[in-house]
């Protein structure tokens, strides 16, 4: 195996990268002829469906706060070698632990104050919850992938009790949630749209965060050294353990705190359905901004854009329906995995 | 069926394993491959079982050539191998094991037929295997008893068996060489790779004899033991080259240790090293060296007694309490455990030096610099480890241990490298005890023990020896001890 020279290999994958993307579009644009609609039609529509009003763009703004959340918290867990499905459960809980926190204290406390401690104590959630699947996976030898999803069903499953149960609306409970927030337990909005500027600072302070502890901090090369090689990594005087913890416990606190924000900046309550699957579109982003913190801007506004510009992609065209942006996003990242796998192997990385 | 090999050629990375290997084994024969660990025995054995394809050379059947590339067409051509660790399916019972690979002649399995080939192989062999029991509950020797019977089931005219002796009892040895000579009456060609000069000496009628990747030697069976000593190790006696560094004080003691592995528990009554002191560790591959090191640099655990490191006592303290007191252990596998693929070696000083919470890349990038200056290193601050060539990822690891040092716990220091690098290594080895280091050392490399260490310990057969001064063990005797005989 002849080294070959970085420069070289870096054309052979950004080749292999750029050509799967191609590959992907060229996918995307047939499919779409196949159900015979027009392309350019499908790409306006969806275009005018993320940014034709401040509503809709309010609405992007919305969920690329709380994708940016999940996307940097596995930006740990990923560089740690960890493949954190349980992040679903982590959102869950931490909305959960809000809407706790909320319904105990909304009425007696000032609504800042409350939405402060409903915040943390979203965070708190998510990190227990991320705890629980570290454990497993530390002390249990459980794969973190089964530990996430079995306790995503856990989390899911107390979310539709809480909401069918103990906190059903008054009457008769609903799959549409819990009773609505008073407004003084909503969070600031930026004019009339959804988007909050409180989310929106929190998730751009929580990426920079990442970006910042990744690229700057023994920690972050620590955690990256855990997830290329634990056991030399334990030789080296690095404890795989510790570290591996701390970056579910990091992972769930970003979580939680998209879960937070689910409830008072975007639902104003406790759905079945609270995480809107944005923890594993996180996933997603992640994956293929390469584990890279620097690419998950980007990648989480376009996947963003992408989710809120589909919903009206029904009401404009006969042939295609909404639930073609998940499409588009499983193809673009399975293509770009499949790129970079091609890249190595040609670099003759395995046999 | 007559095997014959014609100048195989195989290279890993830098390191050629089989180099222009021609052997050939008659049919009916037992033929021993004898040589020290990474002497390219297995090599050559994977190669003919298609576990890996030669780089260049051509293997002949009965005079006809063969193209091998996966285990598969060794299997249609007849070649089975049994491995090291039997390549069966724990979780699974005997019979499912032995079913495994057939080519089924429906869709559905057929369990009782399998069932009465099963027991009438095994019978012939003597083997007392329960088609119903999981695998997992079997010992290394019934696996491989297994795994014999579902070769010979598959049609295998040419048995190749790797280091077959190892982990097994004396009756299961004895089962195993009688029907080894059952098969080589009835006609098969069977390959013994060993490095046990008494089972080779027992059973084979020829043997090769492989050193560093090439062949040494044929000969007949029966022939001196020394003559294939001096084949396996090349030189007969070499005078041990190395300054007196040790002194009074000890660095380790071990009192009264267990350390349990895989297959056996290993004892120590007392061992004090001291400081400046080299303690070579011989023995075959597996013999516990590995676990010894392990248990001495706190990443293993002692089954009982006690461990002190310059008298303080650190039985079953965390490993960073060893780290603490100066313990460096250096595994073999660099990759997998000694260094961390994907990280440059700027990172890896970085790991190994932090300061602050924030790194300073110039501070860390200057670090790297003195390192690969220091040390030698084809390399640059970032270049990643795994791009690194054998010896320069080992140049790497030396530069990560820490200074000063109590005890340097090292596996195979100088495996792979070339001769230039071999003696640089040993250098920086040899300034370290002069700084006061205690080194203990695993080789497969009988000179390099003898040449380097003050005091021996054979490994072999789950039993340690007595610490043994060089001053006048030979490589000879050492040879002789490694066969298990002390």
């Amino acid at each position: 195996m002849a080294a070959i020279p970085a420069l070289r290999e870096s054309a052979f994958a950004t080749a292999h990268r750029v050509g799967a993307l191609v590959a992907a579009l060229v996918l995307l644009v047939a499919l779409v002829l196949l159900v015979g609609e027009s392309p350019l039609a499908v790409f306006g529509a969806l275009l005018n469906g993320a940014f034709g009003t401040w509503d809709q763009v309010g609405r992007v703004v919305n969920t690329l706060t709380v994708l940016l959340l999940c996307s940097a918290g596995l930006v740990f867990t990923f560089n740690a070698g960890l493949y954190n499905l349980g992040v679903e459960g982590q959102v869950t809980v931490g909305a959960i632990a809000t809407t706790f926190v909320l319904r105990l204290v909304g009425e007696m406390l000032p609504g800042p104050l409350a939405i402060t401690l409903s915040l943390v104590a979203g965070a708190l959630g998510g990190v227990s919850w991320g705890l629980v699947a570290g454990a497993l996976k530390v002390y249990g030898r459980v794969s973190e992938i089964f530990a996430g999803l079995g306790l995503n069903f856990i989390a899911q499953g107390a979310a539709i009790y809480l909401v069918f149960g103990p906190w059903k609306r008054p009457g008769v409970a609903s799959t549409s949630g819990t009773e609505p927030f008073g407004e003084h337990l909503w969070l600031g909005t930026f004019g009339r749209t959804e988007a909050t500027p409180v989310g929106v600072a929190l998730a751009l302070i929580g990426l920079l965060f990442t970006i910042l502890i990744m690229q700057r901090t023994y920690f972050g090369l620590r955690l990256r050294a855990v997830g290329h090689n634990p056991r030399a990594a334990d030789i080296l005087g690095v404890s795989s353990a510790r570290h591996l913890l701390s970056a579910f416990a990091l992972c769930g606190v970003f979580a939680g705190v998209a879960g937070a924000l689910q409830v008072v900046g975007n639902y104003h309550r406790l759905t079945p359905t609270i995480s809107g699957g944005l923890g594993f579109l996180g996933l997603l982003v992640v994956m293929l901004a390469g584990f890279n913190a620097l690419f998950v801007l980007p990648i989480a506004f376009f996947f963003s854009a992408l989710n809120v510009g589909s919903l009206q992609l029904p009401l404009v065209l006969q042939r295609v329906d909404s639930s073609l942006s998940g499409v588009i996003q499983g193809v673009l990242v399975l293509a770009a995995l499949m790129g970079r796998g091609l890249a190595q192997r040609r670099a003759g990385g395995s046999a | 069926m007559n095997v014959e090999l014609r100048h195989i050629h195989k290279w890993f990375g830098s390191v050629h394993a089989n180099d222009d290997v021609s052997l050939r084994v008659r049919a009916g024969s037992i033929h021993g491959l004898l040589g020290e660990n990474g002497a390219g025995k297995s090599t050559l054995a994977k190669i003919l079982s298609g576990y890996i394809t030669r780089d260049s050379g051509e293997i002949l059947l009965d005079g006809n050539p063969v193209d091998i590339r996966t285990p598969t067409d060794a299997i249609r051509a007849g070649i089975g191998m049994l491995h090291q660790d039997p390549l069966d399916f724990p979780p699974l019972t005997v019979l499912e094991n032995f079913m495994l690979g057939q080519a089924g002649k429906t869709l559905w399995l057929d369990h009782r037929s399998a069932r009465r080939a099963f027991l009438a192989l095994a019978a012939r062999f003597q083997f007392d295997l329960n088609p119903d029991a999981h695998v997992s509950e079997l010992t290394v020797g019934e696996r491989q008893q297994l795994e014999m019977v579902r070769l010979l089931a598959l049609g295998t005219r040419v048995l190749i068996l790797d280091e077959p002796t190892t982990g097994i009892s004396a009756e299961q040895k004895m089962l195993l060489f009688a029907a080894l000579r059952q098969l080589a009456a009835e006609g098969k060609a069977i390959i013994f790779v060993s490095h046990k000069l008494e089972d080779v000496e027992a059973l084979c009628d020829e043997v090769t004899v492989l050193r560093h990747g090439r062949v040494v030697g044929t000969v007949s069976l029966p022939c001196p033991a020394e003559t294939l000593v001096a084949m396996m190790f090349g030189k007969v006696l070499v005078e041990p080259a190395k300054p007196h560094t040790a002194r009074d004080a000890v660095a380790l003691e071990l009192h009264n240790v267990a350390i349990r592995t895989e297959l056996f528990d290993l004892h120590v009554p007392h061992l004090a090293v001291h400081r400046g002191e080299v303690i070579g560790l011989a023995g075959l591959e597996g013999s516990g060296q590995q676990a010894f090191l392990e248990a001495c640099a706190g990443v293993g655990r002692l089954a009982h007694g006690t461990l002190r490191i310059n008298g303080q006592d650190l039985t079953h303290r965390p490993y960073r309490d060893y780290l603490a007191a100066g313990v460096c252990y250096v595994p073999a596998d660099r990759l997998r455990d000694g260094l961390i693929a994907g990280l440059t070696i700027r990172e890896h000083v970085a790991l190994r030096a932090p300061r602050g919470f924030f790194i300073n890349h110039a501070y860390t990038a200057q670090l790297a610099e003195e390192a690969i200056r220091a040390f030698n290193i084809r390399g640059t601050p970032d270049s990643r480890v795994e791009r690194l060539s054998g010896g320069n990822q080992q140049r790497t690891q030396l530069a990560l241990m820490p200074s000063p040092l109590s005890v340097l716990l090292m596996e195979h220091p100088t495996r792979g490298l070339d001769i230039e690098s071999t003696l640089w290594v040993w250098q920086q080895l040899i300034a370290r005890c002069q700084q006061g280091t205690a080194i203990v050392f695993a080789s497969s490399d009988l000179d390099e023990i003898l040449r380097y260490s003050d005091r021996v310990l054979v490994f072999s057969g789950g039993r340690i020896s007595p610490p043994l001064s060089t001053t006048t063990l030979t490589v000879d005797q050492l040879g002789h001890m490694i066969g298990g005989k002390f």
